[in-house]
């Protein structure tokens, strides 16, 4: 489940060729099972389109209350069970670890659509193709990461990806409570790339070429007042885009609260909604890649 | 047997003419190496030794194993529990071989994964570290990736 740098390019390069020609029924004659231990109504959607669109048929369920597991059924025999029924399986389990364990009992592959708080592969896969396809390379990149850096899945899987890349920057920008883990940032400084801290969120994002916002969630925080202090500091407006570069783009994994104030929708620089299109595309590449149909 | 060095080393183990003796392991964790080298499941004679004196630990343990040898990859099982052990190997009432235990550079089963979110503690699923550090130890957990240090480790 970990891709390397050459894996990375070749499913941007599929993503690309779906991009062009979405509709290709490579999955013709097989079903995948798609299987939401925990809701996830946007990534499943996108799934079952990916799906849809390779003309592959669909079993599974939304949500765990729906399905034998409230009966207690272990995620061993469920694994067990479906797959002797279908060719691929796309999981979601709220438990860390789940997938890979889930990849060692199946005898049909698994595609990890999140477990818990620790990977979610194919968001990191749409973001690094929204990256490639507005920045045109994954090299010699300035990226921005705003909002919860300490437990967004999504910045610290985008951070490990991109550091395989050339030359990468890092400015984290975040409320004390929520700064970027050291872990990340020892991996940074062992691999020699440079990263920047910010507590304030203002006008020096002028550098960058990327702004991956994430959502400051209320819950993360253990002094209430704390919340309120911080909730509309990290606050992207339309006012702060005047002096970016001219090829920097925003990205969000969505669904957003207030970080992205609706002002910033209109501008061209806002990319979050062709990012989430973005992701079909990624998914089909996936598929096409973990079955080695191309 | 004139060598008084053997000499001595033969009175010490002489419970044994063939096997394996076990020592320098922490008393509190005696039943836990025989749990791991499953002793308790052997057929051959065993005896043991706990709350001994000793310099090192304060109070040891010491196992004898009748015509048991372990290799390596079994015996470092324990060196997670038992980090000062010492093997001796007997022959013919002789130590022929002294040897010590590491930590491997894998751990299977043993410990417990610190994170309570991860699968290995809410399924039966025999855990598995890549060991990123020794002293203190810190291990890797292969399903959820989350680091246990020595200080939260937790034995199965
Ligand atoms: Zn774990």
């Amino acid at each position: 489940m970990d891709y390397s740098k050459e894996e990375y390019l070749r499913i941007m390069e599929l993503a690309a060729e779906f991009e062009q020609n979405p509709n290709q029924r490579l999955l013709e004659g097989k079903v995948v099972a798609t299987l939401f231990f925990e809701p996830s109504t946007r990534t499943r959607l996108s799934f079952e389109t990916a799906i849809n669109r390779l003309g592959g048929r669909i079993i599974g369920f939304s949500d765990s209350n729906s399905s034998s597991v409230t009966k207690g059924e272990t995620l061993h025999d469920t694994i067990r069970m479906v797959s002797n029924y279908a060719d691929l399986i796309v999981m979601r389990h709220p438990l860390e670890g789940s997938a890979r364990y889930a990849a060692e009992i199946s005898s049909v592959p698994i595609i990890n659509a999140g477990d818990g708080a620790n990977q979610h592969p194919t968001q990191t896969l749409l973001d690094m193709y929204s990256i490639i396809k507005t920045q045109k390379t994954l090299d010699n990149l300035n990226i921005f990461m705003v909002g919860d850096l300490k437990y967004g899945r999504t910045v610290h899987s985008l951070l490990m990806a991109m550091s395989q890349f050339e030359n990468p920057i890092f400015n984290f920008i975040a409320p004390d409570e929520l700064q970027m883990p050291d872990e990340y940032k020892i991996h940074l400084r062992e691999q020699g790339i440079r990263y920047f801290e910010h507590r304030e969120f203002t006008d020096f994002i002028s550098e960058a070429d990327i702004v991956y916002m994430t959502r400051v969630q209320k819950e993360r925080f253990s002094d209430p007042i704390e919340y309120e202090q911080v909730k509309n500091v990290y606050i992207l407006r339309n006012s702060m885009l005047k002096n970016t570069k001219p090829n920097m783009r925003i990205l969000h994994p969505l669904p957003r609260v207030n970080e992205i104030h609706p002002d910033v929708d209109k501008n061209e620089k806002a990319y979050y909604f062709e990012q989430a299109r973005n992701g079909i595309f990624t998914r089909e590449a996936i598929i096409a890649h973990t079955l080695n149909l191309i | 047997m004139n060598d008084p060095i053997k000499k001595k080393l033969k009175l010490k183990v002489s419970a044994i003419s063939e096997g394996t003796v076990i020592d320098h392991i922490p008393a509190e964790n005696l039943f836990k190496v025989i749990s791991i080298l499953e002793l308790d499941k052997t057929h051959n004679m065993i005896t043991f030794g706990a709350n001994l004196d000793s310099d090192k630990l304060g109070r040891k343990a010491i196992i004898k194993v009748s015509n048991q040898f372990f290799e390596d990859d079994d015996i470092n099982r324990i060196a997670l529990i038992a980090p000062h052990a010492k093997l001796n190997i007997i022959r013919d009432y002789e130590v022929v071989e002294k040897r010590i235990v590491e930590v491997p550079e894998q751990v299977v089963g043993i410990v417990k994964c610190f994170n309570p979110k991860c699968i290995t503690n809410n399924e039966a699923i025999t855990t598995s570290f890549t060991v990123l550090h020794k002293e203190p130890l810190a291990l890797k957990c292969k399903y959820c990736e989350k680091i246990t240090h020595e200080h939260q480790m937790v034995i199965k």
